[in-house]
């Protein structure tokens, strides 16, 4: 089959490789109708992953067709079409039994490398780094999923690959993100970030019942759908001093909630991000945080501070003392996927959403590492890359 | 009043595994002769380089009388008859000992069950090949070593309690000296089940010896805490989590 591979820093190539087969009792391989490139895919493009290693299928938003399931997989038949959750999760472990899926103990084979890092392991993730499992991904014509069982959600025929291949990771990523912010009604929720996951945000806010959500982003097409499609005040941070916009716009109490949708590679438009580059050109940190800084600080009192966006490593100045100072909450990690996705397919049935009007791009497989690049770039207008192999 | 002392057979081996003992007998004896000879020749003859002699006669008496040599010690010799005693082999710092526990999301019963079939070891402890049940108590056990070979001896399970604890060590005159006990406790609040392994491998000496300490000296821990891992996976899961024989370009 054709997988697109990663070969290291800023090149990724779509080749010939065998196809994947049943490992485990509980597997099933899926044929791919459609996948996407996510924002946390450019980290690895990027490079602020590590344990990738030269040949690794990437990818882990695809959805498709049932073509194999394992001798005790009891839930999928052939022919089956699913959408499956980029956290792998066996169902059956004390985290996953309290809905904490991405914590799940059984399903990451090299969770020993996570734990000299985080202490403790969490989930294996599809195509992202031996550290999270060593997963193939599904950027590829077929994958192998693990705990098939309890993972992939049958898509009904009414709705189209387009409608349903987000429930995979961004549209739960932005619901969990707003669902961590303790919205009461009426909230003014803040979002930094109007990538796919900050659009999602957005729209989740909404649906949770915020009063006001105000984005925050430089892209100016992504501040136009922000607008246009969520219905966000928008504050254009190259222009704009945003903690002052902020007060200003919440009557000098700041908002009861903000996102970080952004996460480790922030471009920021302040001192602390040059700052931040100087720090990780010279590996002195792993991670930029200049959009986690400006949330903290701009969050009133009490407030929640909840972040979708990806963090690997160490972070330097973060501003406790304000968190601290302010009493604030702070909400984190990978997607609960699996907890999510009957709610969100039945709002997407019910026509409260269609998560396609966040695609820009749509390729072929070949055309994927050109993808990539557009992406990454943001050229092009481009915030959501959707490829068919 | 006469008191009458009873010896049984098992009391002295018992305090011969106890003690530090690694000479036999019979050199033991040597040790004494020579020493006691070495020490008047020596003191006959003070003036010269007699103190040499008296003091070499002196360390060989000491090793006489204690049966002990520190020189045997190093080298991993013992011509006692303790050797392939668990007890003596494995006591304090001489066995690698290995204490690793894990939290299971499943019943006592169930995974007592299953540990004390030790035919099952082999499914999640990576470097044993195989466990081949004798009788009840009693099995043969088959482990890789480095570059191909094998390395193969017998046990027995010499305590157990239903559902609380199984202790195993290898039968006396195995090639490998090693002793292994798991315990079961509940973790209150209904979380589960704590399962705690303690491992003890002795390096016996020679080939096999190197072999078994290639395999369990450099990091036995982290090779016990992966199988408990694979453990957990396989009773919780239903399977042990894996990526080999996934595609890749």
């Amino acid at each position: 089959m054709r997988a697109l591979c990663w070969y290291g820093t800023n090149d990724v190539r779509v080749v010939r490789v065998p196809d994947p087969r049943i490992l485990n009792p509980r597997d099933a391989i899926v044929k791919v109708t459609l996948t996407a490139i996510c924002g946390s895919d450019l980290h690895l493009l990027d490079g602020f992953i590590p344990t990738l290693k030269r040949g690794d299928i990437l990818g882990h938003e695809f959805m498709g067709e049932v073509v194999a399931v394992g001798a005790e997989n009891h839930t999928l038949a052939v022919g089956d079409r699913v959408v499956v959750p980029f956290t792998i999760a066996c169902g059956r472990c004390f985290f996953c039994q309290r809905e904490l899926w991405s914590a799940c103990d059984n399903s990451n084979p090299n969770a020993w490398m996570l734990e000299q890092a985080y202490g403790y392991a969490g989930s294996g993730l599809f195509g992202y780094s031996h550290m999270m499992g060593g997963y193939a991904g599904g950027q590829a014509e077929f994958v192998r999923v693990p705990f098939a069982d309890v993972g992939p959600l049958k898509v009904p025929d009414a709705l189209s690959d387009e409608q349903a291949l987000f429930l995979s990771d961004i549209f739960p990523t932005g619901y969990m993100a707003a669902e961590n912010c303790n919205i009461t009604p009426g909230d003014t929720v803040a979002v930094w970030g109007c990538g796919p996951v900050g659009q999602f945000a957005i729209r989740s806010a909404w649906m949770l019942g915020a009063g006001r959500v105000i984005a925050i982003d430089r892209v100016p097409e992504r501040l136009l759908l922000a607008a246009d499609m969520g219905k966000a005040e928008v504050i254009d941070l190259t222009v704009t001093n945003v903690f002052e916009a902020l007060k200003d716009a919440t009557g000098g109490r700041g908002p009861d909630a903000c996102i970080d949708a952004v996460g480790m590679e922030a471009h920021g438009a302040t001192i602390d991000d040059w700052y931040d580059r100087a720090k990780t050109a010279t590996m002195l940190a792993t991670d930029r945080a200049s959009a986690l800084r400006q949330a903290i600080h701009a969050c009133r009192k009490g407030g929640t501070v909840s972040v979708p966006g990806v963090y690997g490593g160490l972070v330097d100045k973060v501003p406790l003392g304000a968190a601290f100072g302010k009493g604030l909450t702070l909400r984190m990690g990978q997607t609960h996927v699996h907890r999510y996705l009957p709610m969100l397919l039945d709002r997407i049935v019910r026509g409260e959403i269609d998560p396609s009007f966040v695609i820009t791009h749509r390729l072929r497989l070949e055309q994927a590492p050109e993808g990539y690049r557009t992406f990454r770039d943001k050229e092009d207008g481009c915030i959501k890359v959707v490829l068919k192999p | 009043m006469a008191t009458i002392e009873m010896t049984f057979p098992e009391d002295s081996r018992e305090a011969l595994a106890r003690s530090d003992r690694n000479l036999s007998e019979f050199e033991r004896w040597a040790s004494m002769a020579a020493g006691t000879a070495l020490a008047v020749y020596g003191l006959s003859r003070l003036r010269s380089s007699g103190w040499l002699y008296a003091g070499l006669g002196g360390l060989l008496l000491r090793r006489g009388v204690t049966a002990h040599c520190d020189v045997y010690e190093a080298l991993g010799v013992n011509t006692a008859g303790t050797r392939s005693d668990t007890r003596a082999a494995l006591r304090g710092a001489r066995g690698v000992n290995v204490l690793e526990s894990v939290t299971i999301n499943q019943p006592i019963e169930t995974l007592y069950r299953f540990w004390r079939n030790l035919e099952n070891l082999p499914r999640f402890m990576h470097h044993l090949q195989s466990v081949e049940r004798i009788t009840d108590t009693i099995s043969h056990w088959r482990a890789k070593g480095p570059a191909g070979t094998i390395v193969e001896w017998d046990a027995e399970i010499h305590n157990e309690v239903a559902n609380k604890l199984i202790g195993w060590r290898s039968l006396e005159g195995s090639g490998v000296v090693s002793a292994g006990s798991v315990n079961f406790d509940a973790v209150p609040g209904d979380r589960g089940t704590r399962v705690t392994v303690h491992l003890q491998y002795s390096p016996p000496g020679g080939r096999i010896g190197a072999a078994v300490a290639r395999l369990f000296g450099r990091d036995a821990a982290s090779e016990i805490r992966e199988d408990l891992r694979r453990f957990k996976q396989l009773v919780e899961a239903g399977e042990v989590a894996t990526t080999s024989g996934q595609p890749r370009g």
